[in-house]
């Protein structure tokens, strides 16, 4: 976190730097409520809004007995999750992981896709990233040790003894990489916009930016997201194995 | 001449190593390239499989990028966290 006093003068205007916005006493040490802080808020009530607004509009289309708009929408937008899900899981394992993917995938698009409303991502901050790939993480390790039991500690030796090494340094890789995909490409994103809003004249301003933000928040991280809901669900289904497929 | 400090010195060195960080972008551009133009090629063998293809290679280019991000996230630090200022 960096207070506007020790940013830079040249890039004053540039800010893509996250701000405080007042602190609590916890127990004996300092919560900084951030930037990041507000705009994980105004996404998650935004997200449970829509979600609670779609669910009423499909109940209701249910009990009328016709299709409207929300209700094909619900509709088409689990069919895909679904089959997503099933293609690597199978339809046993499906059904455990579905609903956590599910919210994965909206929570990570809607906070990628913020920087086109004015808001700094908060996946633009390194600890949200972190924290949802150590819970993938968790995931992954659980599964692993449930399905593998034993043989997970063979599988550490497994082309040749001299790979072990290896094969822990990429236990801890897994969610290094998966955090920092996330984080440096909607960081790269906002850094880049940021600049652009910062150093150019008004009538750069102008029509311009929707290039530009359609790139970089839309395209950009619904391929992110896609990508990391992706790997989430190839890791667990290769540690389930050929479990209850 | 003579009058800076070891404080300017490690911004100095900063900024050089920010900009050299971010050469790691090259092997990523030649990757991601030669994926893209290999994916072209399929879908001009088999049009009908264009969404499957597709789909395949945004998730290898997506993997692929987080070698040249690793440059890009080096290159931040070193600029705005400055871990090497006294």
């Amino acid at each position: 976190m960096i207070s506007p006093a020790v940013a830079p003068t040249t890039l004053r205007e540039a800010d893509f730097y996250v701000h405080e916005f007042g602190s609590i006493d916890f127990f004996g040490s300092t919560v900084h409520i951030t930037t990041t802080h507000i705009c994980t808020i105004i996404v998650v009530v935004v997200l449970m809004a829509l979600t609670l607004f779609l669910r009423h509009s499909f109940f209701k289309a249910e009990r009328a007995g016709k299709m409207t708009t929300a209700s094909t929408l619900v509709e088409m937008g689990v069919d895909m999750l679904t089959r997503f899900v099933e293609d690597s899981m199978g339809k046993k394992g499906a059904k455990k992981y579905i609903n956590y993917i599910g919210v994965l995938f909206l929570y990570i698009f809607f906070c990628n896709t913020s920087g086109i409303l004015g808001l700094r991502p908060p996946t633009a901050d390194y600890g949200t990233t972190l924290c949802l790939a150590l819970i993938t993480w968790v995931m992954i390790m659980y599964a692993d040790i449930r399905y593998n039991k034993w043989n997970m500690v063979k599988d550490l030796f497994q082309p040749f003894p001299l790979f072990f090494p290896m094969n822990v340094i990429s236990i801890f890789s897994t969610p290094l990489s998966m955090s920092l995909r996330l984080f440096g490409n909607i960081l790269g994103g906002t850094v880049l916009m940021a600049l652009y809003y910062g150093m150019l004249p008004w009538f750069a301003k102008l029509g311009v930016p929707a290039a530009l933000h359609t790139y970089f928040d839309i395209f950009s991280g619904a391929i992110q997201t896609y990508v990391f809901c992706m790997l989430t669900v190839t890791f667990v289904a290769n540690k389930r194995g050929d479990a209850e497929m | 001449m003579g009058n800076f400090n070891g404080n300017d010195l490690v911004h100095a060195f900063s900024a050089l190593g920010a900009g050299i960080a971010v050469c790691s972008g090259i092997g990523t551009g030649i990757g991601q390239g030669n994926a893209a133009g290999l994916g072209a090629q399929a879908v001009g063998r088999n049009p009908g499989a264009k969404g499957n293809i597709m789909s395949t290679m945004l998730l290898g280019q997506a993997v692929a990028e987080t070698t040249g991000l690793y440059g890009l996230v080096v290159s931040l630090l070193l600029m705005f966290v400055k871990p090497f200022d006294s």
